[in-house]
């Protein structure tokens, strides 16, 4: 009997095969855009903790040299011969066939129990690893990319792929170098040691950092990615509840008859459950399979980008992992279940002999618009109230989420309002029927509308965020990088002589000194700069003191970018301790886009006043434009400079907006999905309606019109409707962006952005809904006008 | 784990320890020096290093007492490895070192390691004035000008939770083991340099966690050197150094191998230390009881017999779980002897995997 029953409620699906396809679609769909962003995100954070792990700098204190440099190499024999367990590191990067790459050396014989294993093995390996020219360790992607480097290179999945691993002596021969950045303290130390402070004052302990940097960082990156995964798993989620719901009321009177055969309810629902179940399964598998695909093809993106903004180093290869595999397959089950859990709840209390009313339940959708123009009542303020008050990404993420809800559940309710005040003006019998007609479909296709709603908001919040941030970044990066040449010596006699060799053929050399501070407890750059038309005409300054540039050139005032500016909650006039004994005054706030920290300009003269030692290595040089390549090569002749020591302005701006595209594309592309999804909402919900819809159609094709023109204006409602809901979703849309700029991006990136409105998106969006819904109306439409008279006319036969 | 394997595998081992004899130390000697036959040991030079052969080291065993007379072993022990023939310099020298301490008592067993590379100080050995060093543990020479440098010896190392610091004063000669300090380590010939000094006096202070303990008593360096000393058949080692309670010494030690009968060796010294050489097969070590300790059966009483001696004595070991648990593991701790003779000692036994 159980069997006999559940093959009895299978058997629905297979009389509506297209009904199960839906469902499956949605299904797989919805949990494949959010599986693939997890995916991304679970193969970039393990690649952070990776990072944060190599040497084990997760778990180990180090000791650095407190003014930052780097620390000579006899302090090792030094310190170890008086009993401290010390490992020296070397880092530096370096450019090795166009790969960009850190270069990391280190000494096998000290490194504590707990740093980075590295996969070698066997005595010959050892000796080659150590014999000055010796073997390198590297990821096998890395090791790939610089096959051609002639260097002994060795492929290890325990190298973080970018990092090159080598003994101390090799690395240095590959930096030119002699000098150790920084030493890693074993955890366990001898007893009875001299202390550090004594032996070595001006080295200071540093704790260990769990998290790493990076991971910090992109932490807000791919908080975005999920928001978007989130919000193609509800989009997805409208075209599964819908179709859910319908098939349940459709099954009313077979379930009615099951029971009347004597199958206990209890037995209904669990055959029910377990449908369900199967349904999720298979759905489950195929989204996994779809967002293992998807992750497949965006994350070469996502690696260059979050490479090119936060300088962490994620393969572009996925590996499948169990944890989005099983998140993927159990999101799967609970979308099922939530979508059928209004259904179950429904049979569970049927009355034996209800009847089946598949238009009843449409309209019923009509009395759930009213609470959800309630619920949108309470979520639009809740919107205002977090933008207001809230701070930090998660407020903005409330905001926003709150925000499209909001708007989406109100939706239907401004629908009929519209066509409402529409019907209002109808002159003739026919146009008021057309505006009555499409009043009372708006509660049924209302799901797959909120959809398509969503999907629009989200492409012209984000299409307006990117492209204002786009022709800001341009026209910041003109302004920035003013110089045409960026030069760096490798020692302090090669950058003399630069400068001497310069002095005639330039039209200015501008020194370029940077150091480290600390400010409130975080990192900054602290940079000396000349007085120098380059500086006063160009530099993009958002806020600024009076005769800011004199009060700079005299030493009396700095200029912060605005990370620090906004993270460190300063104003203009506040003064900032830069060491002890100097502080300066905020004159001037720029803008500094695609740089995660903080930092600040003073005079040169008084930077070197209080810093001394630091480097004078680094120039931005003045020429014409044209005689920059020239120059270029003179310079490279003359001092056989590496390629990157000398940076060629036009090459900066290419590589800096290349970045910034390959930002987007992951965000582009993951709207565009959606928008797709959402077309298949409106199909989906189309096709399940059509057959439902001929009792309505019938009596005015009774009345005279013909098929062609009841399915001329079927699309063309279709089409009004879609167009309705861009008109909704477009301030919507705008209200995104202005959150995303003025609030997310603030807290993720540390810089807020003018906003810009690009009317022509708009248009090439309303172009794409309306053939989208189009599209998703083609096959209803074409049955319609293909309906044979005989089933019009059955529609008055079979009345109830 | 990853830096000690690497460090292992950096200063002896080759490979797994089965394939190729303990620790490595059965590898090819290729473009290494070779022990000879008949070449005489020069002093002090050849207390320094010989940076030509690949393996070598200075090794000290010392049976002490507390003001109690309760017995305590104590351990120092500096690795020299040649990664390649060829000599390097600076950070890119081709010499690793590797160093042990242990202190034993009768119930614990304290001992730690160190690594270095050569080349750039952290580690070291110099003939004149003699000295030998990892980061802060040092052996370095007492004595004045003219004397035998080993004669008096400064010797200290730390670990996370010991320390000691120990003055060594020799009241007996040099010994030279095997033929001349020529030691055949197999029957098809493998040989290393071997002599030593074990008429050393010792005072000084161990640092426990129970706190400082002024001990006294005897010790033994050991000084060998080789390219090849073990026959690649050989798996490990059961190594005895015993000071007996009439002044007299006995170094004698078993090679096993796979496939064939243990090799042995002996070195009986009188009190004014006159030696007598024994070749494989006149010193008998037998196992008597086994313990286990780390994972391992290892043996920790022998019978020990020396026929043209007449010595038939039993080993026991102070404290049997005296396992090294470093890197290149083994046993290794101080030992009673009685029976024929009676006295104390040291015991090592490696190559029980």
């Amino acid at each position: 009997m159980i069997s006999a029953g559940f093959c009895a409620l299978l058997s629905h699906w297979r009389a509506r095969p297209l009904q199960l396809a839906t469902v499956i679609v949605g299904l797989a769909l919805a949990t494949g855009l959010w599986t693939g962003v997890q995916a991304i995100n679970s193969e970039a954070r393990s690649s952070y903790s990776r990072a944060a792990a190599v040497l084990g700098q997760n778990t180990l204190e180090r000791l650095e040299a407190a003014d930052g440099r780097p620390i000579a190499a006899d302090r090792f024999v030094d310190l170890r011969r008086a009993g401290w367990l010390v490992s020296p590191v070397v880092e530096g990067s370096l450019r090795l066939e166009q790969e960009r790459v850190r270069v990391i050396g280190i000494d096998v014989f000290t490194l504590p129990q707990g740093a980075a294993p590295l996969g070698l093995s066997g005595n010959d390996d050892i000796a080659a690893f150590t014999s000055g020219d010796g073997l390198i360790l590297a990821h096998p992607e890395t090791a790939a990319a610089l096959a051609d480097s002639g260097l002994a290179l060795r492929g290890s999945l325990r190298v973080t792929p970018g990092d090159l691993m080598a003994d101390i002596a090799t690395a240095w021969t590959m930096l030119e170098r002699q000098d150790v950045d920084y030493f890693l303290l074993a955890p366990r130390q001898p007893a009875g040691l001299a202390p550090l402070a004594q032996i070595a004052p001006d080295l200071k302990r540093v704790a260990p950092d769990p998290q790493g940097d990076v991971a910090r960082l992109a932490d807000s990156f791919h908080l975005n990615l999920t928001a978007f995964g989130l919000l193609s798993f509800a989009v997805g989620l409208f075209i599964v509840h819908a179709t859910v719901g319908l098939a349940f009321e459709q099954r009313r009177a077979m379930i009615r008859t099951l029971r009347a055969l004597g199958l206990p309810n209890r037995t209904v629902i669990l055959l029910l459950l377990v449908e369900t179940l199967l349904l999720a399964l298979v759905a489950g598998l195929l989204g996994v399979a779809l967002g293992y695909g998807i992750a497949a093809l965006l994350l070469p993106d996502v690696a260059a980008t979050l490479a090119g903004l936060y300088g962490a180093s994620v393969p572009g290869s996925l590996t499948l992992r169990p944890d989005w595999m099983l998140t993927g397959l159990a999101i799967a089950f609970a979308g099922a279940l939530i979508a059928v859990g209004q259904g179950i709840w429904r049979i569970a209390r049927m009355p034996l002999l209800a009847p089946a009313q598949p238009r009843a339940w449409a309209m019923a959708n009509l009395k759930t618009s009213r609470w959800s123009t309630l619920a949108a009542l309470v979520l639009l303020p809740a919107a205002l109230i977090t933008a207001w008050l809230g701070s930090g990404l998660w407020a903005g993420f409330a905001t926003l989420g709150a925000l499209l809800l909001g708007t989406a559940l109100l939706l239907p309710a401004l629908l009929i309002a519209i066509l409402t005040l529409g019907a209002r003006n109808a002159r003739s019998a026919m146009a008021e029927w057309v505006w009555a007609d499409m009043r009372q479909q708006v509660p049924s296709l209302s799901l797959a509308l909120m959809a398509l709603m969503l999907a629009l908001a989200a492409n012209v919040g984000v299409g307006t965020m990117v492209s204002s941030f786009r022709d800001t970044f341009t026209g910041w990066l003109d302004q920035r990088l003013a110089s045409e040449l960026y030069v760096s010596a490798d020692n302090e006699v090669q950058a003399e002589a630069m400068r001497a060799f310069l002095a005639g053929r330039a039209d200015a050399v501008l020194p370029i000194r940077e150091t480290e501070i600390e400010i409130g407890g975080l990192p900054v750059s602290l940079y000396g700069i000349v007085d120098h038309a380059t500086y006063r005409d160009n530099w993009p300054l958002l806020q600024s003191a009076e005769n800011v540039w004199d009060r700079v050139a005299a030493g009396d005032g700095a200029l912060i970018n605005e990370q620090l500016f906004r993270r460190g909650g300063h104003e203009l006039g506040e003064r900032l301790t830069l060491s002890p004994g100097w502080s300066q005054e905020i004159v001037g706030v720029y803008s500094d886009y695609g740089n995660p920290s903080g930092q600040m300009i003073v005079s040169h003269d008084a930077l070197m006043g209080f810093f001394p030692d630091i480097a004078k290595l680094r120039h931005a040089v003045r020429v014409a434009p044209e005689e920059a390549r020239a120059l270029t090569e003179a310079l490279t002749g003359e001092f056989g400079l590496a390629p990157g020591n000398i940076l060629n302005q036009a090459d900066v701006k290419r590589f800096s907006l290349d970045v910034f595209d390959r930002t987007f594309l992951v965000t582009g592309a993951l709207n565009t999905l959606t928008l797709g999804i959402a077309g298949f909402a409106i199909l989906a919900n189309l096709l399940t309606l059509s057959s439902m819809r001929l009792s309505q159609l019938a009596p005015v094709w009774a009345v005279g019109t013909t098929r062609v023109t009841l399915a001329r204006l079927e699309m063309l409602r279709t089409l009004a409707l879609a167009a309705l809901t861009f008109l909704v979703a477009l301030p919507v849309g705008l209200v995104l962006a202005w959150v995303l700029l003025a609030i997310v991006n603030v807290e993720a990136f540390g810089w807020r952005l003018p906003m810009f409105v690009y009317p022509g998106q708009w248009l090439r969006l309303l172009v794409l809904a309306l053939v989208a819904a189009g599209l998703a109306a083609a096959i209803p439409v074409w049955r319609l006008a293909r309906t044979r008279p005989a089933r019009f006319l059955k529609v008055f036969a079979h009345e109830r | 784990m990853s830096a000690r394997f690497l460090a292992l595998l950096i200063v002896l081992i080759a490979g797994s320890a089965l394939a190729q004899g303990f620790a490595g130390l059965g590898t090819q000697s290729d473009g290494f020096s070779v022990p000879e036959p008949g070449q005489d040991l020069v002093f002090p030079e050849d207390h320094g290093a010989h940076p030509a052969f690949r393996i070598e080291w200075w090794y000290l065993t010392a049976n002490l007492t507390d003001g109690n007379g309760t017995d305590l072993g104590l351990q120092w022990t500096l690795f020299r490895s040649a990664l390649r023939p060829e000599a390097g310099d600076g950070w890119s020298a081709s010499q690793a070192w590797m160093a042990h301490a242990a202190v034993t008592t009768e119930d614990r067993h304290f001992s730690t390691e160190l690594f270095a590379r050569g080349g750039i100080g952290q580690a070291g050995v110099t003939a004149t004035p003699f000295a030998a060093w990892i980061d802060d543990w040092r052996m370095t020479s007492r004595t004045a000008a003219g004397e035998d440098p080993l004669s008096a010896l400064h010797v200290t190392a730390r670990g996370i939770d010991f320390s000691y610091d120990i003055d060594l004063k020799a009241s007996g000669p040099l010994v030279l083991h095997g033929d001349n300090g020529f030691s055949v380590k197999s029957a098809s010939g493998q040989a290393s340099y071997y002599y030593s000094q074990p008429f050393y006096r010792v005072t000084g202070t161990v640092h426990l966690p129970s706190g400082p303990v002024e001990v006294s008593g005897q010790a033994w360096l050991d000084r060998e050197w080789s390219s090849q000393p073990l026959d690649p058949d050989q798996t490990g080692w059961d190594w005895l150094s015993l000071h007996f309670d009439d002044g007299s010494k006995l170094m004698g030690f078993r090679l096993r191998s796979r496939s064939a009968n243990a090799y042995t060796s002996a070195t009986w010294i009188d009190p004014d230390g006159k030696t007598t050489a024994y070749g494989d097969g006149a010193l008998r070590m037998t196992p008597v009881g086994t313990h286990e300790v780390a994972g391992r059966t290892v043996p920790v009483e022998w019978r020990l017999q020396l026929a043209a001696r007449g010595l038939d004595i039993t080993i026991n070991a102070i404290n049997p779980d005296s396992w090294m648990d470093t890197l290149v593991s083994y046993w290794e701790g101080p030992v009673t002897a009685e029976g024929s003779n009676r006295g104390r000692g040291y015991l090592e036994m490696t190559g029980y995997e």
